[in-house]
């Protein structure tokens, strides 16, 4: 029921890996350091969502202030590696066309995801 | 009347019970045979009305109670999200939710309201009665094909 973010700041690019649930209790610690990352000029932030087991909205809120953050900043935010449940909700709300999103890729389902 | 089993919990409208009742929900759905899709559908749904009652029914200083109820039917499980604080105008929030267009400028976008959108998409019925505080009532059936309340109509599965 909680949620590990671990950050590895390069010199361009920044990785978040996060693993458990995003949900109310733990998007605010999320908001807090992925702000802090897409406040930056410049950076290109990747956060890796393949160990996230579940998600809902307030877990698309929090992506959503760090996308407007990185566009003001001239920084990018990519999430990688969305598990295929989670990936749902990104197409459902119509996120995925807006934010720079990308579902996980199995091995056996490379061409038809979702 | 038709006969079900009743389950009822009460949790303090605090972001970290929201997790808590997400397992009681999965024992629930799970042992009345629910998908696996089905149960992260459930999850979401239900996650999304208890956040909608925690965020807004009470300010911090008073903190409130949830009362949350699953009636569990041989072919639905019904799920009460209840609070007891102040209530919301319904027509405002319709006009706010909905997906996002992808025209739409990016310092417009919400950052919130996804809420009862997702319930609407995920569950199969939700009913809302904000007279007294906020009531959500969601239903999700278990085979989908079932649907119709008339019994003798229903001879798609065994």
């Amino acid at each position: 029921m909680n949620l590990e973010i671990e950050v590895s700041e390069g010199q361009v690019e920044t990785i978040v890996k996060l693993s458990g649930e995003i949900d109310a209790y733990t998007a605010t610690k999320l908001k807090e350091t992925l702000l802090t990352l897409t406040n930056q000029l410049d950076k290109l932030v990747i956060v890796d969502l393949e160990h996230v087991n579940y998600m809902d909205s307030t877990g698309l809120g929090v992506f959503v202030s760090a996308l407007k953050a990185s566009k003001e900043n001239d920084s990018h935010l990519k999430l990688i590696q969305i598990q295929k449940r989670v990936f749902r909700l990104f197409k459902i709300t119509g996120l995925d066309e807006i934010i720079d999103v990308h579902a996980i890729v199995r091995g056996e389902n490379k061409n038809g995801i979702i | 009347m038709e006969s079900f089993d009743f389950v009822e919990m009460k949790i303090p409208a605090k972001a970290e019970y929201v997790g808590v009742l997400r397992l009681t929900l999965s024992g629930i759905a799970n042992r009345m045979g629910f998908s696996y899709e089905d149960i992260e559908d459930l999850k979401v749904a239900v996650s999304e009305a208890i956040t909608n009652a925690v965020t807004h029914a009470y300010d911090d200083t008073e903190l409130g109670e949830i009362t949350i109820c699953f009636g569990i039917y041989p072919n639905r499980l019904e799920i009460m999200v209840a609070d007891h604080g102040g209530s919301f105008n319904l027509k405002d929030i319709k006009n706010k939710i909905g997906p996002y267009h992808p025209k739409e400028p990016i310092e417009n976008l919400r950052e919130g309201g996804f809420g009862l959108f997702l319930i609407d998409t995920l569950m199969d019925k939700v009913q809302i009665n904000n007279e007294y505080g906020v009531i959500v009532l969601m239903t999700k059936y278990l085979n989908e094909t079932e649907v119709d309340f008339s019994d003798d109509q229903i001879s798609t599965t065994q």
